[in-house]
């Protein structure tokens, strides 16, 4: 008996990349940099941190979007990671006066590690079963965010967070530590941009569309399994690592189930399995609701209805709506992976 | 010469039903081996047990006197074991081309290597020769889940022998492919046995294409071997004949 062919209706395909080192998609980003680094220019304070916010969730997006857009394991435990990244970088540069450049490595590496043993329970078990795992991991992360005060200070969370140098360069206002995040993002998005784009990132497509005939390939699926993980929730963990000195003071309630949900909607409405889909997805929960701000009380109403509305228009999310115009207007796929 | 693989007293039952009852066999290094029989039989099993994805009962596999037995699938393929599958299994949203450097990256180098090196890890030329030598050539760039199923079919088998296998276990290749194409098949798979030496064991219920092709069939009836021999013996064979062939 031969197995089916799967296929994950979340994450759908993808343009082709264009030939070459330099694509469609590395142009964006490079231009997309660009422009954020300046775009703060007379917003004020508060427009520059949601523009920073919006990169440092773009982050924790990109992560997601690797383990369920391009692998397909489906996760519930993305804010915990962020979380797990916050506090580490919060604990070491408040109470241990450890560089905030060697508390993002370690937050790195610390969900990276986590990413790989809670990885292990996606080698059992698949779809929703592998989403209760991590929803249980996800509790249990929030449980001890709150209940263990001695630590991480419970609800009272840890204040006084504060931002780094660069050579000597105090990032202490709102337009430095923007340029900062930007410079962060950019470099985490190249990354991945390679990753996707090399033998792994075909092997993580292969993960996910085909794992049966993947290993009969060759293709060693636990270690990309795990991998596919780690290195999805090591991005959540630089997100937190970027989240701690950004907001100055962190609590638990940013990195609970429901903020996982929102991480996984915004992976969903972005496009799941492209690559620029993280910064629309981000857009649409970090931004979008700033713009409903007049509506009031019913911002929640609007923003659940629009995004149910492109849902339903587009399953593959604003990205998958843009290759497929793209694709009209010049009969060819490619430009938004 | 040698035996590339030997397949020793193999069950495997599920539940009260033995799909696969006792059945041993070996293959010669360069040989085309036909196993046939009617639906049910447990041919699929057999290859599913022999590959790794599913765990015997009881019995064992060696693979050039080495025990494979319950070995990984991705571990099997690196030891230059290949498949094809009964039903399609091609990555639809990739390229033919990628669907090919996916087949045979990961025969390529370390894991790190992979990641740092070369998108295409070196494969391309050889994606192309095979493209070629199944004749896709106009199909390179097309996606593999917008191709007839007859190409889906060749494709598949292209994949198969991307790493340069010595043995390869072919589960209905021929099933739902037109006449031309099957030729091509036959001729493709013949030239591969013929150049490369590389050893195959063919599933397959189109008659003429396993007794053209193979120089010795297995017959499995019920999860046993009922019959071996040539292509002629097995033909002439009366209980052959009664069980499967029937007239």
């Amino acid at each position: 008996m031969s197995a089916p062919a799967t296929t994950n209706d979340l994450s759908r395909p993808r343009g082709r990349a264009l030939p070459g080192l330099i694509d469609g998609t590395l142009v964006t980003l490079l231009l997309g940099a660009a422009i954020l680094w300046f775009a703060p220019v007379g917003m004020g304070r508060y427009g520059t941190y949601v523009l920073s916010l919006w990169l440092v969730m773009s982050i924790a997006v990109m992560g997601l979007n690797l383990t369920l857009g391009y692998a397909g394991l489906k996760s519930l435990a993305q804010a915990a990671f962020m979380g797990l990244g916050a506090y580490t970088t919060a604990l070491l540069t408040t109470k241990l006066g450890v560089s905030w450049y060697a508390a993002f490595a370690l937050s790195g590496l610390l969900t990276f590690a986590v990413g790989i043993v809670l990885g292990f329970p996606a080698l059992r078990v698949k779809a929703h079963y592998l989403a209760f795992v991590t929803l249980a991991f996800s509790t249990l992360i929030w449980l001890i965010l709150r209940n263990e005060q001695w630590l991480t200070g419970g609800v009272f969370g840890i204040s006084n967070i504060n931002r780094p140098d660069f050579f000597g360069i105090k990032l202490f206002g709102a337009l430095e530590f923007h340029r900062f995040v930007v410079a962060v993002t950019l470099i985490l998005a190249v990354a991945q941009w390679w990753l996707i784009r090399s033998p792994w990132g075909r092997a993580f497509t292969a993960l996910r569309e085909n794992p049966i005939r993947a290993a009969s390939l060759g293709i060693d699926t636990r270690a990309y399994t795990l991998l596919a993980f780690a290195i999805g929730s090591a991005y959540a963990g630089f997100a937190g690592a970027l989240y701690a000195p950004l907001v100055e003071f962190i609590d638990p309630s940013p990195f609970s189930l429901s903020q996982s949900f929102f991480l996984l909607l915004m992976v969903v409405a972005g496009g799941a399995g492209y690559l620029l889909g993280p910064f629309v997805g981000a857009l649409l929960g970090v931004v979008l609701p700033e713009w409903l701000r007049f509506a009031g009380s019913l911002y929640l109403i609007i923003f659940a209805s629009i995004v149910l509305l492109l849902l339903i228009a587009c399953p593959q999310g604003v990205s998958g709506l843009l290759e497929r115009g793209w694709t009209k207007l010049t009969g060819r796929r490619g430009g938004t992976r | 010469m040698s035996q590339v693989l030997e397949v020793s007293n193999l069950h495997k039952a599920f539940g009260g039903i033995k799909a696969v009852d006792g059945v041993s066999f070996s293959v010669k290094e360069g040989e085309i081996l036909g196993i046939i029989g009617p639906n049910g039989c447990g041919k699929s099993t057999l290859f599913n047990c022999i590959l790794g994805q599913l765990e015997p009962t009881e019995g064992a596999v060696k693979l050039d006197g080495r025990d494979i037995t319950n070995m990984r699938p991705s571990a099997l393929n690196r030891l230059g074991v290949s498949r094809t599958f009964q039903l399609l299994q091609v990555f639809p949203e990739l390229s033919v081309r990628e669907n090919l450097i996916l087949a045979g990256q990961e025969h390529q180098g370390s894991m790190l290597s992979r990641l740092f090196g070369a998108r295409d890890a070196g494969l391309t030329d050889k994606a192309e020769q095979m493209i070629g030598f199944f004749k896709l050539g106009h199909l390179a760039d097309a996606k593999a889940g917008g191709l007839s199923y007859g190409q889906q079919k060749l494709l598949d088998a292209a994949m198969a022998f991307m790493a340069g296998p010595r043995l390869v276990l072919l589960d209905e290749p021929a099933g739902g492919v037109n006449l031309t194409m099957l030729g091509d098949l036959k001729e493709r798979l013949r030239a591969i046995n013929a150049e490369q030496g590389a050893t195959f064991v063919v599933i397959e219920h189109n008659m003429d294409f396993v007794m053209s092709l193979c120089s010795r069939v297995i017959v499995l009836a019920e999860g046993k071997v009922l019959a071996e021999g040539t292509p002629a013996e097995v033909r002439a064979n009366p209980a052959v004949i009664e069980a499967y062939l029937g007239h």
